[in-house]
């Protein structure tokens, strides 16, 4: 199977060669983060967590996301996602090694990792976290094999998947919930300290997730002349519409909350992301632009005739994208840090080498996603033929 | 057999390359070379058995790291009854003290790299080579 | 003395051997040090040196003791002398194990606009609380920070990760990480006491190497105004629970549940 990733024209080997050069650069800046500390990002004393964290919890989401395909295949017998299914556990398996990734990039002792499985804590979240996220990967990986080659050989898959694909779906709703534990469970953090932080993430994942899968459905059919159909689409469509609906009613809900009780200990991140505290305006301009795109992004959904538009829909699942990852992949993370819990207002903002390494594990995200599409839609091409 | 030949050729290539080192050391009158070591103490013995010292002292060092940072026992009876405190820095270095001469020097004798504990533990004055 | 590779290697594997057989007789020398499994052991010779022990540490400050001495940073320059804390010179990659902070941002909650002149101006003491419920310890996921029986939340720089979700969990922001190699930055090393390396935590330890040689914390004995009673929060009669008998203490963010032992008298 691999041997189709080796097939290709010349715009598929300058893509694969700018995505190695992107790796490599990360890379080499990576290293020079190994040898200075990670004090090359702009993280500090105040804010310890930052854009490493933040793109491993949103692409937490993108990964269980893959359940949108897969439920209603699975459970509901949903023919109409037949051919979109195996895509949607690519984009999962790519999304997990980023997370995994972004979590190593992090350490500030990244060979001890293995300390994590030598002395495992079951009253750490975290622990519970790199259980289920490995157990995700793993999933994914088995199902995706056995159902595809199966469907090379044109023959049934084996009958032993089916209650390894049911596990997985629960398994997907899982890991995002484990990771908003992560958050929710600290009370020294009142921004992230919240119950509906769980459903929070699973409603943005959603959206996020299989609005990421359109615009790659859509890139795919431009560039490999490969398509997926119109209905997969629109159906993908209408999960995002409500996804990203409950998304902005639970974002208001937490307003409402925080707004009207007035505590100001919960108060304050609030105001530092649509205000500005004390002079730090940092994600101000971001939060507005998430907010409007947001708001963009739901008229376009909603409103049958636009959403029907495949080119609106596409603008429409940008919009989406960006929204959300502006809220979750940046803010959300942020913002717990800031005002600190003695209410000190500190900055934050990424550096470039904290960018270009995170840019570095993106394109490794992307080289298994087009390595992996890359054979799925060869071999499915053969067998048209 | 295709090329019989230029097979063997090959393994015998390779077989000099991966032996290089020895061949190396042979010639180099390196393998006959053994270190000297600054033991730097008027102490008779060590903290254990010279035997079990040189083959397993980083057992013992893990072993008094998790005691006294893990479980707070601090005091290490040796063989001969004398009682040390377990401290690589205090206990170690206070009569082999010139670690250049001694842990790096068997350390690099037996090229299994420099351990990384002297990141932070503080090595005695006169420092490495 | 000298060895010769072959030799080297003889006795490597004749001590091989005889650790290999060191199960067998492990099972019939309880308590004997496996270390060495032929010698007999004779008592020890020297007596231990009485480290301080207690069944659950904690600490009392008295902070109009502390303020009285217009910002003295006596506690401050002990423990960091002692324990090798480097100063960056920047809040960014700060490390700190004791510190002074506004009255105002230790106890947030308790601050008001017409608050007492001196808490106003002036700051107090702060650093690891030792919680009784510590949340960092509950969010650790390799068990590097952990609370000992004596109620010290203890570090283990061996086995961080360098994760930071401690750091995340601290209502307090006691916990500092070392986001670049610190030894340059630190004036004078303290030879007895290691240094840190990039990328762990470290914090406050109430000085458990100092109590093990039977001495107070370093901050405690360094205090001329003798702001800060260090003992038993259990021995009913200690100097530490008359104090907090007798006068009004307040914690910092007690409302949370961590439990915190360091205790503040107003
Ligand atoms: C990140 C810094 C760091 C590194 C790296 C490190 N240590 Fe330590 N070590 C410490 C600290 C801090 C203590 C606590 C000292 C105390 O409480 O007295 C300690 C204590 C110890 C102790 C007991 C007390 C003493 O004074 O020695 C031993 C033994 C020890 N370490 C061994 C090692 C060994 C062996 C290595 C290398 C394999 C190592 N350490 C690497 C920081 C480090
Ligand atoms: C009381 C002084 C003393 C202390 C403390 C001490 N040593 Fe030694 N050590 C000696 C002496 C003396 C010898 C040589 C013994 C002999 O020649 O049989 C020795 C031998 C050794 C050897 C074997 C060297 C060789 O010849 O191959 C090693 C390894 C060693 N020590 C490591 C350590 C380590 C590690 C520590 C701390 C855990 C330590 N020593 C503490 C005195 C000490
Ligand atoms: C006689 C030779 C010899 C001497 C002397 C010696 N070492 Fe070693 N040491 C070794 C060997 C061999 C290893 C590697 C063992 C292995 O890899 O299994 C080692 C490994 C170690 C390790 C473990 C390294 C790791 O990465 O886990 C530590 C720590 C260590 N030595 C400390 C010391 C200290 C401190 C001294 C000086 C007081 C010392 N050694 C002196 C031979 C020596």
């Amino acid at each position: 199977m691999l041997e189709n990733a080796l097939r290709g024209d010349k715009k598929y080997w300058g893509w694969i060669a700018f995505l190695l050069g992107v790796m490599f650069v990360g890379l080499l800046f990576y290293l020079h983060q190994l040898h200075y500390g990670l004090g090359v990002t702009g993280l500090g004393r105040d804010v310890t967590w930052g854009f490493y964290i933040a793109q491993f919890t949103f692409l937490v989401g993108v990964a269980a996301s893959g359940v949108m395909v897969v439920l209603p295949y699975y459970l509901h017998n949903f023919k109409v996602f037949g051919k979109l299914t195996v895509l949607g556990e690519f984009l999962a398996i790519a999304s997990v090694i980023m997370c995994m990734l972004f979590i190593f990039v992090d350490m500030g002792q990244p060979f001890r990792i293995a300390n994590v499985f030598l002395h495992p804590t079951p009253h750490s979240l975290m622990f519970w976290d790199t259980v289920v996220i490995f157990g995700y990967l793993i999933l994914n990986v088995i199902i995706s094999r056995v159902t595809f080659s199966a469907e090379r050989k044109g023959i049934a898959p084996p009958s032993w998947i089916k209650p390894i694909i049911l596990l997985s779906i629960p398994w997907a709703f899982s890991i995002h919930t484990v990771t908003a534990f992560l958050y929710s469970g600290l009370a020294a953090r009142p921004f992230w300290m919240t119950a509906i932080l769980a459903p929070r993430f699973l409603a943005s994942a959603f959206a996020a997730g299989p609005a990421l899968l359109v615009l790659l459905c859509l890139v795919v059919r431009k560039v490999a002349r490969y398509d997926v159909g119109r209905e997969p689409l629109q159906k993908l469509a209408v999960i995002i519409t409500y996804a990203m609906a409950i998304n902005v009613f639970f974002i208001l809900m937490e307003l409402f909350t925080t707004i009207y009780s007035n505590i100001p200990e919960h108060l304050a991140h609030i105001k530092f992301l649509y205000l500005g505290l004390e002079g730090n305006t940092r994600l101000v301009p971001w939060m507005w632009a998430s907010s409007i795109l947001a708001v963009i992004s739901l008229v376009l959904l909603i409103n049958p005739r636009t959403r029907k538009n495949e080119t609106v829909l596409a603008f429409a699942c940008v919009v989406t994208f960006l929204s959300l990852w502006i809220e979750k992949g940046l803010a959300l993370v942020i913002a717990g840090f800031i005002p600190s819990p003695l209410g000190v207002v500190p900055d934050y903002w990424p550096t470039i080498p904290e960018f270009l390494i995170s840019m570095g594990v993106y394109a490794v995200g992307f080289l298994v996603v087009t390595v992996l599409y890359k054979i799925a839609i060869s071999v499915r091409e053969r067998l048209a033929a | 057999m295709y090329d019989a030949g230029k097979i063997i050729v090959g393994l015998v290539i390779f077989l000099l390359l991966i032996t290089a080192p020895v061949w190396y050391n042979a010639a180099s009158g390196q393998a006959s070379y053994a270190p000297h070591l600054e033991i730097v103490t008027d102490a008779k013995a060590c903290v254990a058995p010279t035997d079990y010292m040189r083959t397993s002292h980083m057992e013992l060092l893990n072993t008094w790291r998790d005691e006294v940072v893990r479980h707070g026992e601090r005091e290490y009876t040796a063989f001969d009854g004398t009682v040390y405190e377990k401290s690589l820095s205090n206990t170690c270095m206070g009569c082999h003290s010139n670690k250049a001469e001694f842990c790096d020097r068997c350390h690099d004798y037996m090229a299994v790299g420099r351990p990384y504990c002297w990141d932070c533990h503080v090595e005695p004055k006169g420092g490495s080579q | 003395m000298s060895v010769d590779r072959r030799k080297f290697f003889k006795i490597a594997g004749l001590t091989a051997l005889s650790l290999a057989s060191k199960p067998a007789f492990e099972v019939f020398a309880e308590g004997v040090d496996p270390v060495d499994s032929t010698a007999t052991i004779p008592p020890p010779t020297t007596q231990p040196t009485g480290p301080l022990t207690a069944h659950r540490w904690a600490m009392v400050i008295d902070i109009h003791k502390c303020m009285a001495e217009h910002g003295c940073t006596k506690c401050i320059a002990a423990c960091h002398l002692e324990h090798n804390v480097p100063d960056f010179g920047n809040p960014k990659d700060e490390v700190k194990w004791i510190w002074k902070e506004s009255f105002g941002h230790a106890f947030q909650e308790q601050e008001n606009e017409h608050l007492h002149e001196e808490m106003k101006h002036q700051s107090v003491p702060v650093f690891c609380n030792h919680c009784d419920n510590p949340p960092c310890v509950r969010v650790c996921p390799t068990k590097a920070t952990w609370k000992r029986e004596d109620g010290i939340v203890m570090m283990d720089m061996h086995r961080c990760i360098g994760c930071r979700y401690c750091m995340a969990a601290c209502p307090y922001g006691s916990r500092s990480f070392n986001w670049r190699d610190p030894r340059p930055f630190i004036k004078e090393i303290n030879p007895k006491f290691p240094t840190r390396t990039r990328g762990v935590v470290e914090k406050c330890t109430f000085c458990v190497e100092r109590l093990a040689q039977g001495m107070p914390p370093a901050c405690v004995e360094a205090c001329t105004a003798q702001a800060m009673t260090f003992g038993d929060l259990e021995d009913a009669n200690s100097e530490l629970r008359t104090a907090l008998r007798e006068r009004f203490s307040i914690r910092r963010k007690a409302a949370l549940g961590t439990n915190p032992e360091i205790y503040y008298l107003v």
